[in-house]
């Protein structure tokens, strides 16, 4: 996956920084993406992935960096209508139906789909005639995606786009969103839940505490952030001997029951049982992102951190 | 580039809000009949009531109608509506331009039905004379649809009602809309000259034979127009900076 650094064919972020008083919202994020790859930035909350696609819309000026999209800086690129973008947070504007206002806004960019078409696309049309105003939270975030979706813009810059949705409503999401895909548009999209990035992104660019943690294919950043959780009742264990054991990243104690992280569970599990066959009430568990960050992250701080390329 | 499209919708939208209309074009249409109706042919400030009255009420309802604008804009802001139309190409200028636009021509509905409800209440102008004064009314609201702008921009939406009504209430009270003036000599008076509302019903005046304002109308204006925009421009970069 060979991305363009140079010309203008895709994305760059150089150096990008931006601080809101003491919190160092995005700490020099260097990232380069090629025309029409679909990327997810995966991160927990407050880890810089809204601050980074507001610069890159120009709704947020870096303190330093550059940002260049299809050779433009962000403003430009807004202007020309090259860039269409679905924000975190937004409510719609009342007293149009949601027909009138796709069309409304449909008529500010150069090249917009036909307001018919993204309808359809985004599962409006039947409710099309409907009050802005008079819309649930699943069809307002629907219309939301559609009034993106209209300008027709070669890059598509969506912030947790799916998180007002229900499980049925991200599916459609996403099946409109591999349609725009398929049509060669690039797309960036921030989320934090690790299935969305794993099923819906060609590459995923794991962001903690404002900087660029890991960067590559699904299945890799799965492999990396995917670890296990091991717990069992095991009272007066060695901690340390458990920490020494195959497979096993770290091993903490609460009472009676020790509690192992791993990104090889197999490994580990079999030389637990092993070794400590008094071992009771065994429970494997998917560590959660956050857990997976902290691993990623925790020992550096405010040093510099290497990106881990796992592709 | 502004869209006729988006301008359109932009003006249906904000037709469809009632209360705007109400306040607008049927209040001052409403307090113009109950009051004139008992003062038909008095006299008032060197001018028949009627005339003045219709003057006044006109200024009143389109004053309430530039700036309530305002509070479009602090409304769409505080849902985040701005922050999706500033990543669209529509520049910050049309923005503006399509809000004072729809003022404006709410503006010209309120002049329009106060000329005719001055004409049922017996009021004679000549042609001139009336393009005169509808001239002079859409002139000076100028500085009172950037008032609006300006407003919407610096207060929450919740703040913005009362600003507003306070504001318009207040202006075209001193400005002598209601009928009255608070001074006619002396250092108040001088305040009242140097407001934009007194020199918008001050166009009921057209009639008198001199077709337009004094020199001091047209500088009240500039000056007060002067003044706000750049407060305006201020307010809208603070605003947009800070996101």
């Amino acid at each position: 996956m060979a991305a363009d650094t140079t010309s203008g064919g895709g994305i760059t972020l150089a150096g990008l920084s931006k601080s809101y008083g003491a919190v160092r919202a995005v700490r020099s994020i260097d990232l380069t993406i090629a025309a029409g790859e679909t990327v997810a930035l995966l991160g927990p909350n407050g880890a810089g992935k809204s601050t980074t696609i507001d610069m890159m819309l120009g709704l947020t000026r870096p303190d330093s960096g550059r940002i260049s999209l299809f050779g433009m800086p962000p403003a430009e690129a807004v202007a020309a209508g090259v860039v269409g973008g679905m924000l975190q947070t937004g409510s719609l504007i009342p007293h149009l139906s949601v027909r009138e206002l796709i069309t409304m806004v449909a008529s500010l960019y150069p090249r917009p789909l036909p307001v018919d078409e993204v309808l359809q696309l985004t599962g409006t049309a039947e409710f099309a005639g409907r009050p802005t105003g008079k819309l649930s939270g699943g069809q307002a975030q629907r219309v939301r995606f559609a009034v993106a979706l209209v300008a027709n813009s070669d890059l598509l810059l969506l912030d947790e786009p799916t998180s007002a949705l229900d499980v049925e409503g991200r599916r459609e999401f996403w099946a409109s969103m591999r349609a725009v895909a398929a049509q060669g548009k690039t797309v960036v999209f921030a989320t934090h839940y690790l299935e969305e990035a794993d099923s819906y992104a060609d590459r995923i660019v794991l962001i903690a505490q404002g900087r660029i943690v890991a960067d590559g294919s699904p299945a890799r950043i799965k492999a990396r952030v995917g670890g296990r959780t091991i717990r069992a009742t095991l009272p007066g264990a060695d901690l340390a001997r458990l920490a020494a054991l195959p497979g096993v990243a770290s091993a903490d104690r609460r009472g009676d029951t020790v509690i192992i992280s791993s990104a090889a569970p197999e490994a580990a599990l079999r030389a637990l049982l092993d070794q400590y066959p008094a071992a009771r009430d065994v429970e494997v568990r998917g560590s959660g992102l956050e857990e997976a960050f902290l691993a990623l992250t925790t020992d550096d701080g405010d040093a510099a951190l290497p990106v881990q390329e796992v592709r | 580039m502004t869209s006729m499209t988006y301008v359109r919708y932009e003006v249906v939208r904000n037709f469809r809000v009632w209360q705007f209309v109400f306040f607008a074009l049927a209040w001052p249409i409403i307090v113009f009949f109950t009051v004139t109706s008992a003062n038909r042919h008095a006299t008032f400030d060197g001018i028949g009531f009627p005339l003045y009255f219709m003057a006044g009420m006109a200024a009143m309802g389109t004053i309430s109608g530039v700036v309530s604008r305002g509070s479009l804009i602090a409304a769409e802001r505080s849902i985040g509506w701005t922050r999706q139309m500033r990543i669209t190409p529509l520049r910050a200028g049309a923005y503006f331009g399509a809000k004072v636009l729809c003022g404006y021509l709410m503006a010209l509905l309120t002049v329009g039905a106060m000329c005719l409800a001055g004409a049922m209440m017996g009021v004679r102008l000549s042609a001139g004379h009336w393009l005169a004064f509808a001239g002079l009314l859409l002139v000076g609201l100028v500085p009172f649809a950037v008032l609006g702008i300006l407003l919407g921009h610096l207060l929450k939406p919740e703040a913005l009602l009362p600003a507003v009504a306070g504001t318009t209430t207040l202006l075209a009270l001193l400005g002598g809309a209601y009928g009255f003036l608070v001074a006619t000599s002396g250092p108040v008076f001088e305040v009242i000259r140097a407001l934009p509302s007194y020199w918008l019903v001050q166009a009921g005046k057209t009639a008198l034979g001199h077709g337009g304002w004094p020199a001091e109308g047209w500088i009240v204006i500039a000056a007060w127009t002067a003044v706000l925009v750049p407060l305006t421009v201020l307010a809208y970069r603070r605003d947009t900076s800070r996101v």
